[in-house]
């Protein structure tokens, strides 16, 4: 089977590979890239670990192949913040308790940014149906429902500020 | 978990992906948002040697309204059809019932067309399209051909279109009136136990018109003219509305699997085309 040239432009870095039209987004963006944020869980496209946002949209990067990918921008959760440099989303886990074990977290920021994104003053109940394809299995939703609102009052206050 | 080899094409045009079909036989698929076929691919229930990619073809991304006549082009994602205002305001079952499929990311890439033509009995738009009276253009080696959506579903996976064959637009004529597509599912991410799309006209206080079809609850959805007859003509006062439920459920037959048995679907049904039939009176 002939292998495509894929670019990708992944947290705003020009990526150029030979690709097997079978490998899927997220072993390239693992295991080809080293950005090791997007998670594998449970493979079959329902907990959204591997959440990644594609040409603005938030997908499931599971369940694309690479060669879908080809010419598009990525964002993984490596291209919101850094360690010494938290997101506001970031940080609004840590304050809130959004996480326990850390493994939904990467989906689950990459996600929230991207809700955010399309509706900066959502309300609970949009909080909850816009992370619906999103699992955690330690904390219950409560506190990263309670993230993801202190977030977007933190963004919005910070817009407000700045204007 | 890694999918079988296969050789990926991206055509720039509809021409190219039937030709492309036509000389590849039935080793090839065609691609839409791959939310059904890849994972399928994944656990190797299904075995493809060509994947034809049609997210270049730039024909099959539009909406047409023009008056009361509505075309969607079959790679419109589930997303696109939710955030689209001229359908809203046409169509709105269409928004109402897309945003009950999986959850956000699977809407971001999931296609109307693929949800139509992938056979799948618990997929939600092939029902909704009984419910429009829709009807589905196909390209082919031959060119065009329409085929109502009424007439395209054949067995579970199995419909009208041939293998070489891309169904690039959904067309109907949006009327004004009630609407309502009601879902029972167990889950975010699930397919419906049971599904039901209803569309109703009121003219003097009476139902003008009805169109009622539902969602996993035989091998193909189910458009019940009798649950339609059930109701028209009447006040849609609760023993018409028991009649036509009655009606639709005569014309179902599901089947026993991880959603229950067949006395709990046929149960959870009757709640469902009930609450569905009372929600489009009361917009209607």
């Amino acid at each position: 089977m002939s292998k495509i040239h894929v670019k990708l432009t992944v947290n705003g870095k020009a990526e150029e590979l030979l690709a097997e039209p079978r490998e899927l987004l997220i072993h390239v963006l693992r295991e080809r890239l080293n950005l090791t944020g997007p998670h594998i869980g449970c493979e079959t496209s329902h907990c959204g670990a591997c959440t990644v946002e594609m040409n603005g949209k938030s997908v499931k990067s599971c369940t694309v192949f690479a060669a879908q990918a080809n010419g598009a921008e990525i964002t993984t959760i490596e291209g919101l913040g850094t360690p010494d440099a938290l997101h506001v989303l970031q940080q609004a886990f840590r304050e809130h308790h959004g996480l326990q074990c850390g493994f939904c977290t990467p989906g689950m920021i990459t996600r929230a940014h991207r809700l955010l994104e399309e509706n900066p003053n959502p309300t609970e109940e949009e909080v909850r149906f816009g992370m619906a394809g999103n699992l955690c299995r330690c904390t219950g939703y409560q506190n990263i429902v309670k993230s993801i609102l202190a977030a977007a009052s933190e963004i919005n206050a910070a817009k407000e500020a700045a204007q | 978990m890694i999918p079988a080899a296969f050789e990926y094409h991206r055509p720039a045009d509809i021409e190219s992906a039937v030709g492309l079909l036509q000389r590849l036989g039935d080793e090839a698929r065609v691609l839409a948002g791959g939310h059904s076929l890849i994972p399928m691919m994944k656990l190797r229930m299904a075995a493809i040697e060509h994947l034809v990619d049609l997210q270049d073809i730039g024909a099959l991304k539009s909406v047409t309204i023009d008056g009361d006549a509505v075309t969607i082009g079959a790679m419109v994602t589930q997303q696109e059809l939710i955030a689209h205002a001229g359908l809203a305001q046409s169509a709105p079952i269409l928004r109402e019932a897309a945003l009950q499929i999986a959850d956000p990311q699977v809407r971001a890439m999931g296609t109307i067309g693929g949800n139509i033509a992938n056979g799948d009995p618990g997929n939600d738009m092939p029902g909704l399209m009984q419910a429009l009276d829709a009807t589905f253009l196909l390209s082919g080696p031959d060119g065009e051909r329409e085929v109502e959506a009424r007439a395209f579903y054949e067995a579970a996976y199995m419909t009208d279109r041939e293998d070489d064959e891309i169904l690039t637009a959904v067309q109907f004529t949006a009327r004004p009136g009630g609407y309502a597509y009601e879902k029972q599912k167990r889950k975010i991410g699930d397919y419906a136990t049971a599904a039901a799309a209803v569309l109703v006209g009121k003219e003097g206080g009476k139902v003008a018109w009805a169109s009622i079809a539902m969602t996993n609850l035989s091998d193909t959805p189910i458009w019940s003219q009798a649950a339609a007859d059930a109701l028209t003509g009447t006040d849609c006062g609760a023993e018409a509305v028991k009649a036509a439920s009655a009606a639709a459920l005569a014309d179902i037959d599901p089947t026993e699997d991880n959603r229950g048995p067949v006395e709990f679907k046929r149960h959870v049904a009757g709640i469902i085309i009930t609450r569905a039939i009372q929600r489009a009176w009361s917009r209607a």
